[in-house]
């Protein structure tokens, strides 16, 4: 049985983490930017933030002032057994978001959008967020949390089955370029793209691309991989680096995830994480013990399941 | 290699006029924080700023620190991030005349015809923050809080900050005392490539109203 006390204290830890020390695979994928980056501007930027992810870690502060807004992602295995029930957890992740709110310190970001009120510790109306996913023959809760800035960076379309391809890459350009003018949106990032499902999935999903799938990761559909890599060259070429100079580090890695949606419509979403993209998660046990990564492991061949059983037993889609 | 300045605060109006477009700074003194809640109580609610606000500071720093009050009173700064700055160009002619600052730090920059208009007049440069997330670095170079007014007020994001800094940095200078902006300048660069990454993709299906094909315009 797992207590709401282990809950709290996972997700008091995965705030601190997530807050402090940059992700390994995002931290290679930066450096790497930055080797390829031949603009002294967008060259000079791109060392900097390697030395500021560095101070972060030694001087145990967050790497970014504007720790976002601080949200989970808890994926409860069916075998997983936990006092207090849903709700428990729920405030468990309440609780911790305003401890190391006051703790690590997070900017206390949250607050009500039309009278600015707030109490200072980033909990609220429908606030931190807690998306819920669920995982067959596991005994473990997974808890994500991810520290995105909240403002640029982010667009929806309705676009229509003839539009295509082309209109997909239209619309991430228009999306990279306006809001990667002045750096607004925190470029280079981890950018995800979500297409289908209805407005709201398709938001949904295109964060989760962004927020919850490190670098070097590809969709498993081999098609839909491909497409990830034309399109992070894409946004590669623009001609635009961080803070909007001239350059060629924009997108640190592209992620697409798709949704079933109306067969007259192609919804597209743009997310772009942050330069500093924060995200940490921590693992319970049945047995009461936290294990912690960087990696959410949040999209499982479960969670991407396409039809009625799973797994599908010889089933193949039809046109 | 860009070229660096260390500058000693307040700052005198030389070491202002000696900063360029695209070089790097590090300041050293006092710098506050102000952004739209300090400037409506001060600009439009006949608030006062602290006597004597310019001889102890120049620089505006717009930014909201992730701060933490210690059971002690004193204060815990974690990381400090600019905010963009182009939300308050409305106030920045009145808020420069009152409070005198001859240097502002933000993200992003302001609209170009500002820095013509209402900055470079006033004998105000603009620095930006690198990269937008040097929450660290610039944490690092905060040694102090030397006090805070309007804490119970506005709420640790919007109070107003005094920090004792130290190889406080680093910051790019985006616009001189000419008018010049290095955003503006990379800017112009950048739209230079548009045309050729969107040719052959033929517009979407359905518009949105009211929307261009001018690749030049700005959101900001």
């Amino acid at each position: 049985m797992i207590s709401g006390e282990t809950i709290e204290q996972a997700g008091y830890e995965i705030m601190k983490r997530a807050a402090i020390d940059i992700p390994g695979d995002y931290l290679s994928g930066i450096r790497d930017a930055a080797r390829k980056e031949a603009e002294p501007l967008s060259g000079f930027v791109l060392k900097t933030m390697v030395k500021n992810y560095e101070t972060a870690t030694e001087d145990r502060r967050p790497m970014c002032a504007d720790t976002g807004l601080p949200r989970y992602y808890v994926k409860v295995g069916d075998e997983a057994r936990f006092s207090g029930g849903f709700t428990g957890i729920e405030h468990a992740l309440r609780s911790a978001t305003a401890r190391a709110t006051r703790d690590v310190p997070l900017r206390p970001n949250r607050v009500h959008p039309l009278w600015r009120t707030e109490y200072n510790n980033n909990v609220g109306i429908n606030a931190p967020e807690i998306e819920w996913s669920f995982e067959p023959s596991a005994g473990w809760l997974d808890i994500t949390t991810v520290h995105k800035g909240g403002l640029f960076g982010t667009d929806y379309r309705m676009l229509f089955p003839g539009d295509g391809i082309d209109g997909i890459r239209r619309f991430l350009l228009d999306t990279l370029v306006a809001f990667g003018k002045r750096g607004l949106c925190c470029q280079p990032a981890i950018v995800g793209v979500g297409i289908g499902g209805s407005k709201d999935t398709c938001m949904q999903l295109g964060k989760q691309a962004a927020c919850l799938r490190i670098v070097g990761d590809r969709n498993p559909d081999p098609k839909i991989a491909e497409l990830e890599l034309e399109l992070m060259e894409a946004g590669n070429g623009i001609g635009m680096g961080p803070m909007g100079f001239v350059g060629s580090s924009m997108v640190v890695d592209l992620h697409i995830e798709v949704g079933f949606t109306h067969t007259g419509g192609m919804p597209v979403s743009v997310h772009t994480f942050c330069l500093s993209s924060r995200r940490a998660t921590a693992r319970i046990l049945a047995d009461g013990r936290i294990t912690y990564r960087t990696d959410p492991q949040w999209f499982t061949p479960y969670y991407r399941r396409e039809t009625v059983d799973w797994p599908m037993d010889g089933l193949e889609a039809v046109s | 290699m860009l070229e660096e300045h260390h500058v000693d605060l307040p700052a005198d109006p030389e070491s202002v006029s000696r900063l360029k477009p695209g070089s790097v700074v590090y300041l050293n003194g006092i710098v506050y924080t102000a952004r739209e809640r300090v400037y409506d109580f001060i600009l439009n609610r006949g608030g006062e700023l602290p006597a004597g606000l310019a001889d102890v500071s120049n620089v505006n720093f717009h930014c909201s620190p992730a701060a933490a009050a210690r059971d002690d009173g004193s204060f815990h700064i974690g990381g400090v991030t600019a905010t963009a700055s182009f939300r308050f160009s409305r106030y920045m002619a009145d808020w420069l005349d009152r409070s005198g600052a001859r240097i502002l730090i933000g993200k992003g920059g302001m609209p170009a015809d500002d820095y013509r208009n209402i900055l470079a007049p006033r004998g105000t440069v603009y620095l930006t923050t690198v990269g937008y997330g040097t929450g660290a670095l610039l944490g690092r170079g905060v040694r102090g809080v030397e006090t805070v007014y309007w804490l119970r007020e506005f709420g640790i994001a919007q109070a107003m900050w005094l920090f004792r800094v130290r190889d406080f940095g680093p910051f790019l200078v985006d616009s001189d005392l000419e008018g010049n902006s290095l955003f503006a300048e990379q800017g112009e660069l950048v739209n230079r490539n548009l045309d050729r990454i969107y040719r052959g993709l033929r517009k979407p299906t359905l518009l949105r109203y009211g929307e261009t094909d001018d690749r030049t315009d700005e959101l900001i």
